[in-house]
């Protein structure tokens, strides 16, 4: 294999790697922003797991029960905020943001208390976290040219929260296309009103919503902090639950195409790190910062409606009252 | 919700609800704290300390005070329209660069009567088109002010990023800042000038940026409640439909509204830069754009109830910094703590307390006024 092949590969698996958390929490958001609940709390939820999960696989030893600890600590957030927004009707926005401020500073000031490391975990060991795990039969496709590299470093080699990332996927669409459930749910974001007179509890959807987001956020934060990292940092999600929500809003609050863009997403960020002080041909070197930036640029201008149109759930926002 | 809930009295909404807030997110925060292990009261008073009585303490306070006037205006004007800028933070930032271009380019040429005026306007007039920009994309293409917003936050910190660590960095170091502002732009500092008049005071970040803080606030108020264009504003922010039919340009008011939003936020940055840092460095704003929110959420939108919050939020942080020398497990972070909680209870849960308390309210003050009669 080519050199630039090579490197192209090593792009594209580093993209799945980064856009791992991107896409659990863009489906996170995508139950929640789908039922009515505006979510920039995503960043908080992951945040909080990161930690939890950290902590708990630290004490315990176990990686899955880190998860379960996230998965608990999470959808705690997510409750705040449903008690917040749907409960006492406050402002979705305010709520998410005091939940993201919230999360910076309990998460800090609970690893200090626990580990009197300046707000970190310790560094997990092997058994603590989650490695990688090797497919069938690597070796015997090792010797197959260009398919056996693409099969082992690609598709083989993930840690096992990589693939339930991508399995929630059709999940998600199966659970809001396919299940009562989730024609109701999506109902709720459209009009909540004919929902209600349908003898269906607009409450208690928007809850059940929030929890599933609160859920998959707390195996995205479990994923920061035990299976790509080795630990919990400070404020180690940084801005990872914002460009989710970019993501969710750039696939149209859809979970296939909100994959894509957090593939695209994810892309962006392993190049940008592999072009750094790299001229490209024809254009030359790309400030990397520009290709960080790309997200946030794409997302204004699709909003905007300069690159097709984002039309959100029409309740979005808007508390409901019977 | 059968019951008819009488309206909170004036009084109340002003000082007894958001005092309730205040006590409750103090209250969580010393089960928090006591839980960890600490005694909750020690921390109090330590940060009482650190904010007031220290040498320098209060001057220390009034500078953080300063950012927080600054951010928690830019969010109130747009809650006066019914807009929820968020993006006080990237518009600080970028109202930080217009300050340092001038500071840095401009003014080892021109005298300091030029050069400080024009740095601070061009403070505000970076940071105005950074909020300019979603309140068009909002007003005319309708675009939701807070995901662009938050969007241009990020922006902001790439730009600046990519700006600090290239075209403007500093020659021969390896930090990401800009060479020193010229003393021609610098905002002065307040002990100094107490000590040309005699007046001996232990030196601070002070700078005159708390003087224009405080010109900001009446400003505030005036534009507000004593102009045709803060009617407008008020106006699109009760009712856009009503505001329309009375013949105002909502679309405009919106963007006007953003962009003297992102002014004022932009304004911040005189305080950090031509007082404190003289350069322009990474991430001056350090949240400051956030607590804008808290601040004019517990001050109810109105300039004696931000600067009262100001006040609280500056001693908060500088009382928190205090704690980093007295503890051993509990940080500044605390004060994240109380921020979080305190945007929680002011801001999403403001329907749970308003209706009971208007309620006892109502119960308390009746007879009173039934002796009257």
């Amino acid at each position: 294999m080519s050199e630039f092949a090579l490197q192209l590969l090593y792009t594209f698996d580093g993209t799945i790697r980064l856009a791992t958390p991107l896409i659990l929490c863009a489906m996170a958001g995508i139950f929640s922003e789908r039922s009515g609940v505006i979510d920039i709390s995503l960043e908080g939820k992951l945040l909080t797991g990161a930690f939890v999960a950290a902590a708990v696989a630290h004490t315990t030893g176990s990686p899955w029960l880190g998860v379960g600890g996230a998965i608990l600590a999470s959808v705690c957030m997510s409750m705040i905020h449903g008690f917040a927004c749907i409960t006492h009707r406050g402002n979705q926005v305010v709520s998410g943001l005091a939940i993201n401020i919230l999360a910076s500073g309990l998460t800090v000031t609970i690893g200090i208390a626990l580990f009197r490391q300046g707000g970190q975990t310790p560094l997990l060991a092997k058994g603590e976290r989650f490695g990688p795990t090797e497919w069938w039969l690597v070796d015997l496709f090792n010797h197959v040219p260009i398919l056996g590299t693409i099969y082992r470093e690609l598709i083989s080699g993930h840690n096992m929260l990589v693939y339930l990332a991508l399995f929630l996927v059709p999940v998600s669409a199966f659970i809001l296309y396919k299940t009562r459930f989730g024609l109701r749910l999506r109902a709720v974001g459209e009009v909540p009103a004919a929902v209600d007179s349908a003898g269906v509890s607009v409450i208690w959807l928007r809850y059940r919503a929030l929890i599933l987001a609160g859920l998959l956020c707390g195996i995205a934060g479990a994923y920061l902090s035990t299976a790509q990292g080795a630990g919990f940092v400070r404020e180690m999600s940084a801005g990872k639950g914002y460009i989710a929500l970019a993501a969710v809003i750039f696939g149209k609050w859809r979970p296939v195409p909100a994959l894509l863009a957090c593939l695209l997403f994810g892309f962006l960020e392993s190049a940008s790190s592999r072009l750094e002080g790299v001229p490209l041909p024809l254009i030359g070197e790309v400030p990397t910062q520009l290709m960080l930036a790309l997200p946030y640029i794409m997302t204004v201008l699709l909003l905007a409606g300069f690159i097709g149109k984002a039309n959100p759930p029409k309740a979005i926002g808007e508390p409901y009252i019977k | 919700m059968s019951a008819v809930t009488p309206p909170l009295p004036r009084w109340a909404d002003v000082f007894l609800l958001p005092i309730i807030n205040l006590s409750i997110a103090l209250i969580i925060c010393g089960v928090i704290i006591f839980a960890i292990g600490e005694n909750p009261w020690t921390a109090l008073i330590v940060m009482l300390k650190g904010a007031f009585v220290f040498p320098g303490s209060l001057g220390y306070t009034l500078y953080y005070t300063t950012n927080f006037i600054f951010t928690g205006l830019a969010v109130a004007v747009a809650f006066h329209a019914m807009m929820f800028n968020i993006g006080g933070e990237g518009q600080a930032y970028v109202g930080g660069l217009g300050a340092g271009l001038v500071a840095v380019f401009l003014a080892p040429s021109l005298p300091l009567l030029i050069a400080l005026p024009l740095a601070i306007m061009m403070a505000a007039l970076f940071g105005a088109f950074w909020g300019l920009v979603p309140g068009y994309l909002q007003a005319k293409r309708g675009s939701h002010i807070v995901i662009t917003t938050i969007m241009f936050n990020f922006i902001a910190a790439s730009l600046m990023v990519w700006l600090l660590s290239g075209p403007l960095m500093a020659p021969g170091q390896m930090s990401s800042q800009t060479v020193r502002i010229a003393e021609s732009a610098e905002m002065a500092k307040i002990a100094s000038l107490l000590g040309y008049v005699g007046f001996k005071v232990a030196s601070s970040p002070l700078n005159l940026s708390f003087v224009l803080a405080i010109i900001a606030l009446f400003v505030f108020w005036v534009l507000i409640w004593k102009t045709k264009l803060g009617y407008e504003i008020r106006a699109v922010g009760q009712n856009p439909e009503a505001a329309h039919y009375a013949g105002i340009n909502v679309s405009r008011i919106i963007i006007i509204t953003l962009a003297i939003s992102g002014g004022i936020a932009g304004l911040m940055s005189v305080n950090e830069i031509l007082g404190v840092q003289h350069k322009v460095i990474l991430n001056f704003t350090a949240g400051f754009g956030f607590t804008g929110i808290a601040v004019s959420l517990m001050g109810r939108n109105h300039p004696i109830g931000i600067f009262l919050a100001s006040l609280l939020f500056g001693a908060l942080y500088q009382g928190g910094a205090e704690l980093d020398f007295e503890f051993r497990t509990i940080t500044r972070e605390v004060v994240l703590l109380i921020q979080g909680l305190i945007i929680l209870f002011c801001g999403a849960l403001v329907h749970m307390l308003n209706p009971p308390m208007a309620r006892l309210l109502a119960r308390l003050i009746k007879p009173k006024e039934l002796d009257h009669v």
